[in-house]
């Protein structure tokens, strides 16, 4: 209330500083563009995952069997579980390089909330890592002889649910950034928070498969998603504090 | 009221007050534990269903009540350490974390004892075995994150948020879960569904969960004084406490 007041009470002074909204959405515009820049500059980074993706896909027919109507039963969990993995395999790196070089200090001085920015850096590693996985999905489906008709909903529930994996695994990411062998520690704190995103999105497929309504289970995945992104920036931001001081 | 608690949050008071709670604990904790397994195992009768195997009930209910509490305390203790800077609050939230894990164990273990005799099998993947185990994850992810940093200071506030981050997901796990079990499998078998106990077969279970919280509370007022001993030592109160004992 007293701000606007004292801005009356000198007229002759310019601001110095834009207003508050108008500076953080330049900081997260600048956030955006720095790490899809710098992600796409390091394309292994981006393509490993689908690499894992599509080869752990191609161990489960040599390992179980490659009959199609057996595949055909288990296809829905298989994709989850792999993407799944292959979306944790990629959270080590999220805030790895800028801790090492400093960059994430520079966040935290930031004078914008570190909440809004960790967001706009999950964004990026969701749009990088997520999404390309959901959307790679109903190929590898295809090999699995996943029934007709789920392969939407297959993409569709992996966009969903890779965008609550990305929010968690950042909680994750932030409280093991800071330690050197952080990356099976992370898998061991990150992997039981994401059982319930791997049932409702299996579940979504596999209710598609039947013929059952999927709507229920995308309505909680993207209820889910509503949780995890108004609780988890604020989480990520405490822990990258965390792991800063420490 | 408010003095009250930054009383309690200093270690020395806490130190003394806990010395003269400990004991009445203890007292309760063996009364009712040693009362409740003989009137449990040699006086209440038999169920007409499962015989004398329904006895486990006495060890296996206790221990997952437990279980759950003491996930629930550890991340209370934890916001109190995160929001008010108590350390006493972190030590003993640091000493719940393996009583709690062992808790989980032992009605994990105690479930599949008893589901050899009333199932046939050790393990079924029933909704309630499975919360119990991401539980008994979430406990070990927990004890893993607060050994893992050097500094002590990062290592509390890394496992307080991970507490809390714990706590807000173990009713999402434990409804989906739910919702996973109905989806896949009828109901071969339901807890609830069991005719109500009998007087005789009641009273020993409630002594013997209030007795498992007695020694819960003796157990952690103990190990929370040795906590206090190790982290204040070179503490002047604490370093005359060691002369007289000398």
């Amino acid at each position: 209330m007293s701000q606007p007041e004292t801005a009356k009470l000198a007229p002759g002074l310019k601001p110095h500083l834009k207003e508050p909204s108008e500076n953080l959405s330049l900081a997260l515009k600048a956030t955006l563009k720095r790490d899809l820049v710098l992600m796409l500059r390091r394309r292994g980074e981006v393509l490993n995952p689908l690499v894992f993706f599509a080869l752990v896909i191609t161990l489960f027919p040599i390992g179980i069997s490659p009959d199609p109507n057996l595949l055909a039963t288990i296809a829905p969990g298989l994709l989850w579980v792999a993407a799944l993995l292959a979306a944790l395999l990629s959270l080590d790196s999220l805030f790895r390089s800028d801790y090492d070089d400093g960059s994430l200090e520079q966040l935290l001085l930031a004078p914008q909330p570190l909440p809004a920015l960790a967001l706009a850096k999950v964004a990026v590693h969701w749009l990088l890592t997520g999404l390309p996985l959901a959307l790679m999905a109903p190929v590898l489906g295809i090999m699995l002889a996943l029934p007709g008709g789920s392969y939407l909903v297959l993409a569709i529930s992996l966009a969903l649910g890779s965008a609550i994996l990305s929010l968690i695994g950042a909680i994750g990411a932030a409280l093991t950034v800071g330690l050197a062998r952080g990356g099976v520690l992370l898998s061991l704190l990150v992997l039981p928070l994401y059982i319930p995103v791997l049932i409702f999105g299996a579940g979504a497929v596999q209710a598609a498969i039947a013929g059952d309504p999927v709507t229920a289970h995308l309505a909680i995945l993207g209820a889910l998603l509503a949780v995890a992104l108004m609780l988890a920036p604020w989480a990520i931001a405490a822990s990258l504090r965390i792991s800063i001081n420490g | 009221m408010w003095s009250f608690i930054h009383k309690l949050g200093s270690p020395k008071w806490f130190y003394r007050i806990s010395a003269k709670l400990q004991p009445w604990f203890w007292v309760a904790a063996a009364g009712l534990i040693v009362v409740g397994t003989v009137w449990g195992l040699l006086f209440a009768p038999a169920d007409y269903q499962q015989g004398n195997s329904f006895r486990i009930i006495y060890v296996h209910v206790p221990a997952a009540f437990l279980a759950q509490s003491i996930f629930v305390s550890m991340a209370v203790a934890g916001l109190v350490f995160m929001v008010w800077k108590i350390k006493v609050a972190d030590m003993a939230a640091a000493v719940m974390a393996p009583l709690g894990a062992a808790m989980t164990f032992v009605s994990l273990f105690s479930g599949a004892v008893w589901g050899v005799p009333t199932w046939g099998t050790w393990w079924m993947w029933d909704a309630r075995l499975t919360s119990m185990l991401i539980l008994l994850f979430l406990y070990l992810g927990v004890i893993a994150l607060r050994g893992a940093f050097t500094s002590r200071d990062s290592a509390s506030r890394a496992a307080s948020v991970l507490a809390m981050v714990g706590v807000i997901n173990i009713p999402i796990i434990k409804y989906s879960v739910d919702w996973w079990y109905t989806l896949h499998q009828p109901a071969t078998f339901t807890i609830t569904s069991r005719p109500a106990m009998p007087m005789d077969m009641w009273l020993p279970l409630l002594m013997m969960v209030l007795g498992f919280y007695s020694f819960f509370i003796a157990l952690t007022l103990m190990r929370t004084r040795n906590e206090i001993l190790r982290r204040e030592s070179n503490k002047r109160w604490v370093r005359e406490l060691v002369e007289e004992a000398k």
